[in-house]
């Protein structure tokens, strides 16, 4: 159900804790299953907890309790920009909403092309940083002026 | 507001980027970060002496205390009293565990020494390790911040390639293993507790304490937590003592402390200053309020703690005991600026939405009493406000506070009241004329 190289990555998150402990990568195993299939569909999240040796439920009730976790499909790119205040008054709203009137859509909406979907994010612990987003999860950009913006999304094919 | 104007500070930054009273962050910039510069800068000196010395724990503890490091995380709590909590004699696996899941509105420095100064943390965990008894340890890394965790990962690879962890540390009899952990969204996971579980393979949902972590920890084991910025200053103490730290700042409030300063102000970014140094001065280093214009606000210590008048603040000093005397709390150091043009109803109605975003649900006075602080000062900023609000607001915040299992609660009761206490005419004149007083902003 997941790549050889997924499994692997899996491998070295569960070495870090005691042998009878593997539950505590199934935070790290979701990331890499996510990264490999965009989201996390039931029977990808059955594979991890088959795997770990857990529950489903539990499987579930993690990947539900954390809010970078893709319960749904997504676009090919997900854009989390962060509204919280420190960043607001830097121009973190400002650059929410110059994506959602470039891409035409709403936070936690797909554009019709399946290309971007726009996420409201909270502290990411950059504020200094502001205008600041994530791209899908992994890769923060910083000091997100409008022509940055722009640039972006050209970039993001 | 539009982005920021001021040259973004992008590695390499000149000496001294951080400030002249610098010490974790000293001759830093921004791409020295490696194992073999951290060398160059005394690193890893601290361990080895201790082991070579064999430098009994009680010495190291003792020394903690003496250096009066309270714990960076946000609560405070002296780290040399934490570290003796420990039980001693116990034979079974501790833990240690590093929090650096930096989500606290307006906290940014974690992040800056794990990229930057890696090495100061491992370094710091590796003798609290030893000073504890501890074999195992952590690092808890806000899922954001991903790069960072690959290169704290990196880092570790150096360090036990050289080393400095793992079995027989520099061929001692001491051995420490040390491991990277990724949150993946969710603030509530920096609660210590809440990390636990979440390290756990678990919802991060607090622990009623006590059992504090110290007897029940990781796994129900002995475990210690600090924070990113307590561990990397403990190499410092280690090298000059804890009287000298101690001197660095003042009685009870020892040593530096890295101040994530965001908002109207003309450099947003962390500086390190000693403690006790005058607010004026950190907003000067910041290079005062953006356009020249008139501090209205600052949040001193995080968006959990309370908001202080800009007259109040400009008199203050920036330090555990002068920020309570201004009634507000040190807490993380992020020093959230607010200028005069800012809307208060509107700053707190942000703050109130992510309160109510993350709360975990567990406790009924924070799961329903976030959401109902959020809707109440909605109407408000939205001019459906009603004559009462003001007296339920703080009510609510009453029936929140000291209730909840967590500090989440109080986290979300202490802003909205000291917001509305300070700002109470800006508040009524929401609810009196359906608008706001200031300039619309966002
Ligand atoms: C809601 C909440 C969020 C917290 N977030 C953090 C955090 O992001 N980082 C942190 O170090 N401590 C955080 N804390 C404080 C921790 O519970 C704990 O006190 C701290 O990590 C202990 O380390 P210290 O003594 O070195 O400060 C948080 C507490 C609460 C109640
Ligand atoms: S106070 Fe809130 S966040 Fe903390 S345990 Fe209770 S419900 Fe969860
Ligand atoms: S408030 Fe946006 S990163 Fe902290």
């Amino acid at each position: 159900m997941l790549s050889p190289e997924a499994l692997k990555k899996i491998d070295r998150e569960v070495a870090k804790f005691p042998p009878d402990q593997k539950q505590s990568a199934v935070m790290a195993a979701l990331a890499v299953a996510q990264d490999e299939k965009g989201w996390l569909p039931t029977e990808t999240m059955d594979f991890v907890a088959a795997y770990l040796g857990m529950a489903p439920i539990a499987v579930y009730e993690v990947a539900s309790f954390y809010a970078m976790y893709n319960l749904k499909p997504v676009g090919r790119h997900k854009l989390t920009v962060c509204t919280n205040l420190p960043c607001a008054l830097s121009g973190g709203t400002h650059a929410a909403a110059h994506l959602q009137n470039r891409l035409g859509i709403g936070f936690n909406e797909t554009t019709a092309d399946g290309r971007f979907t726009l996420k409201e994010g909270e502290c990411m612990g950059a504020c200094g940083d502001a205008p600041v987003l994530l791209v899908d999860n992994k890769r923060m950009c910083s000091w997100m002026s409008n022509d940055k913006l722009d640039k972006l999304l050209d970039d993001l094919k | 507001m539009s982005a920021a104007t001021f040259t973004p500070m992008t590695p390499p930054f000149a000496p001294g980027a951080y400030g002249p009273d610098a010490q974790i962050m000293k001759d830093i910039d921004g791409l020295n970060w490696r194992l073999a510069d951290y060398l160059k800068r005394g690193g890893y000196d601290g361990l080895k002496k201790i082991l070579a010395e064999n430098v009994p724990p009680e010495k190291i503890i003792a020394e903690m205390k003496t250096s009066a490091l309270r714990g960076r995380g946000g609560a405070g709590f002296p780290a040399g009293l934490k570290w003796s909590f420990m039980p001693k004699g116990y034979t079974g696996q501790k833990y240690l565990v590093c929090n650096s899941d930096e989500g606290e509105p307006g906290t940014f420095k974690d992040r800056d020494i794990l990229r930057y100064n890696p090495h100061s943390v491992i370094e710091g965990m590796a003798i609290a390790a030893y000073a504890m008894g501890i074999t195992v340890g952590y690092n808890y890394i806000h899922g954001e911040i991903w790069d960072t965790y690959e290169r704290f990962e990196e880092a570790l690879d150096e360090a036990r390639a050289a080393g400095y962890l793992g079995d027989r540390i520099q061929g001692s009899d001491f051995s420490f293993q040390l491991h990277a952990f990724h949150g993946y969204g969710a603030y509530i996971c920096g609660e210590e507790t809440a990390l636990l579980e979440s390290m756990e393979g678990k919802k991060g949902q607090p622990r009623f304490k006590p059992p504090f972590p110290a007897s029940f920890g990781l796994y129900g084991k002995p475990t210690t937590i600090n924070n990113t910025e307590t561990f990397a200053a403990v190499p410092w103490i280690i090298n000059h003592g804890g009287e000298a730290y101690l001197r660095l700042g003042k009685p009870n409030n020892g040593g530096t402390k890295i101040f994530s300063v965001s908002g109207d102000v003309e450099r947003p970014g962390n500086y390190e200053v000693n403690m006790g140094t005058p607010f004026a001065k950190l907003l000067e280093m910041a290079g005062g309020m953006r356009g020249g214009r008139k501090l209205k606000g600052c949040i001193p210590g995080g968006s959990s703690m309370p908001v202080v008048p800009g007259d109040i603040m400009m008199e203050c000093d920036m330090d555990y005991d002068s920020i309570a005397k201004a009634g507000s709390m040190l807490g993380s150091g992020a020093v959230i600026i607010m200028d005069d043009t800012r809307c208060m109803v509107k700053s707190l109605l942000r703050l109130a939405y992510f309160y109510y975003e993350e709360s975990c649900g567990q406790c009924t006075p924070c799961r329903e009493g976030t959401g109902w602080l959020y809707r109440v000062i909605n109407r408000i900023e939205h001019g459906e406000g009603r004559n009462e609000d003001l007296d339920l607001l703080n009510s609510l915040a009453d029936n929140i506070q000291g209730r909840t299992i967590c500090a989440l609660g109080d986290a979300a009761a202490m802003p909205v009241r000291a917001f509305i206490k300070h700002y109470r005419d800006e508040f009524q004149h929401h609810i009196d004329h359906k608008r706001c007083l200031v300039p619309v902003y966002v």
